[in-house]
């Protein structure tokens, strides 16, 4: 598929806060291609440069080096054509307090170029179940309502690519479904989507594909499928009986810890055979014997944990 | 050029909304204070005093209050304007949308001019039941009205970008623009001062703001109606050129 959005070398520093300090590097050298029609999700620590690839794509950051194209269009030498393509859900709840939910998403569409659809304007507030709400002042609405306001404030323009940064962050299990549901509809209608997550549950149930960043680096961009199978390995772990002084030649390759206590296999839980049987079996021949075993698989999350320790 | 006008649009119906949300503090508060100035400079003070270039005390001092009145809506307006969206945050749908820097500045000044040219109108309305007036130049009039009002909005503009807390909002208002209208010859022509503060005065640019003004309706002026027009002129070019500044180097706004 062809890239909607297409990243390349992009770097941003930070202006130093103090006179002749360093300033902040929060991008370094950042290449990405986002396909139509998919959605990314962009996971990360906290300060790992998530928000400022995205505040950059959406014109609220300036790169200090590389370039971004949205549908082709430069995002700084062509920004109107660029943007109005976009809609960017913030991470923080930025609203107007004092206005009406009808008022703040019908300006959003007038702020992006498009003339009036009341129509529209009243078909994404029904999918955000904020019908009722229309007529309220945002400040009287709750945290949850007010999630719902800023994603209808980016869907009322009829964005052709959505930015969703944290947008479950501090939502209730209720809310974050509904969002998820949201979210699938729109991509069921062609809209290429963007999250960023603490949740890895969250990239993990939504995600087409899967890019983590940290400290400024993109360290992996990955389909999830590959990315599962790979984390498709299982554990099976066995507390022995009597501590193995050293293991068995034939037990090659499996792994003796925790002095000699826990004898672990590693083994492709997506295989038709697993080996485990043969393994008990051998077990039983050497005379091993083992009071408890249990398996685990490794998530995401693992992965994740190890690829930003390792950074 | 303009390209997107439904953004200008949405922005000045935003900021006009945001007037008629308080449109009783909005019209009454100005009135008020008119009607005060014109209650103690006009009847009380003012009838004691002599005409001033042959116009009566209490009508000279109206362009004057008008002029004042104007300087200071337009620049609270303009300011607060972007200052609050800047504050909560709000600004980053501004910086999303494909919206040009000189459209953001059509909406947000073109609003607040329109608002303090609109309560210009009323106090002179308000005037109008005081004192006996005369507008000799109708259309010079409305001319200083709308650049002063449009010069202040966009100097209420850069102030609202440029301020980074509520205190500094209210700081150049206080402190520069209402010590320059008090002794910009609101209240006084220049003429009546000593030598040496006269001199003094023609460095204050409300000075000429105020004296091409008065010049529009009573046909007398503290300096020449050509140098008035010139100077407002500039004070806009000046002003301009800051906001282009501005949003060049992305300025408080923009990282």
């Amino acid at each position: 598929m062809s890239a909607i959005i297409s990243i390349s070398n992009l770097s941003k520093t930070y202006k130093p806060t103090k006179k002749g300090g360093a300033g902040f590097q929060a991008l370094k050298n950042v290449s990405l291609d986002i396909s139509k029609g998919e959605i990314l999700a962009l996971l990360g620590p906290n300060g790992a440069g998530k928000t400022t690839l995205i505040s950059i794509v959406c014109g609220i950051v300036n790169p200090s080096e590389g370039t971004v194209t949205a549908d082709g269009h430069d995002i700084v030498k062509d920004y109107r054509a660029a943007r109005s393509l976009i809609g960017l859900v913030p991470q923080e709840l930025t609203t107007d307090a004092f206005e009406t939910v009808w008022n703040t998403v019908s300006f959003s569409r007038g702020l992006f170029g498009y003339p009036p659809k009341p129509a529209h304007i009243e078909k994404v507030l029904k999918d955000l179940s904020l019908w009722d709400k229309k007529d309220n002042k945002i400040m009287t609405l709750s945290g949850g309502m007010k999630r719902r306001v800023m994603i209808a404030k980016a869907l009322s323009h009829e964005p052709q690519i959505l930015f969703l940064d944290e947008p479950t962050a501090g939502v209730d299990v209720a809310l974050r479904r509904d969002m998820w549901n949201v979210v699938r509809r729109l991509r069921d209608s062609g809209v290429t989507i963007i999250l960023t997550t603490h949740y890895i549950e969250e990239a993990q149930e939504m995600a087409d594909r899967i890019g983590v960043i940290n400290k400024g680096e993109l360290v992996l961009v990955e389909q999830k499928a590959v990315l599962m199978k790979k984390l498709g390995k299982k554990q099976l772990s066995l507390e022995l009986a009597e501590p193995l002084k050293k293991l068995p030649k034939e037990l090659k390759g499996l792994d003796l810890s925790d002095s000699g206590l826990i004898l672990t296999y590693t083994f492709d839980a997506n295989a038709e055979r697993t080996g485990i049987a043969t393994l008990l079996k051998q077990l039983g021949d050497l005379g091993i014997a083992y009071k408890d075993l249990h398996t685990s698989q490794s998530s995401l999350e693992d992965i994740f944990v190890s690829l930003v320790k390792a950074a | 050029m303009i390209a997107n006008f439904h953004a200008v649009k949405a922005i000045y119906r935003f900021e006009m909304s945001r007037t008629f949300r308080t449109l009783f503090q909005s019209i009454v508060s100005p009135v008020l204070s008119t009607s005060l100035y014109f209650i103690v400079f006009g009847s009380a003070i003012g009838s004691r005093m002599t005409q001033v270039d042959g116009v009566p005390y209490g009508a000279y001092i109206v362009p004057g209050l008008i002029m004042m009145s104007v300087l200071q809506q337009s620049i609270s307006n303009a300011s607060f304007g972007i200052y609050f969206p800047k504050f909560s945050g709000t600004i980053y749908e501004m910086l999303s949308a494909p919206v040009s820097y000189g459209e953001i500045v059509l909406g947000y000044v073109g609003a607040a001019a329109t608002k303090s040219l609109s309560l210009g109108l009323i106090t002179l309305i308000t005037a109008f039941f005081f004192v006996p007036l005369q507008i000799l130049h109708p259309l010079w009039m409305l001319l200083f009205l709308v650049l002063t009002a449009w010069t202040f909005s966009l100097f209420g503009f850069i102030i609202g970008v440029w301020a980074d807390g509520f205190e500094k909002l209210q700081i150049i208002p206080l402190l520069i623009i209402t010590p320059l209208t008090f002794l910009g010859g609101s209240f006084y022509s220049i003429h009546m001062l000593p030598p040496f503060w006269r001199d003094i005065s023609l460095f204050n640019p409300v000075v000429y703001l105020i004296s091409g003004f008065r010049w529009a309706f009573y046909g007398a002026s503290d300096v020449s109606i050509g140098v008035s027009l010139g100077m407002t002129l500039a004070f806009l070019a000046a002003c301009t050129a800051t906001v282009a500044w501005i949003f060049k180097t992305g300025y408080r706004l923009k990282n």
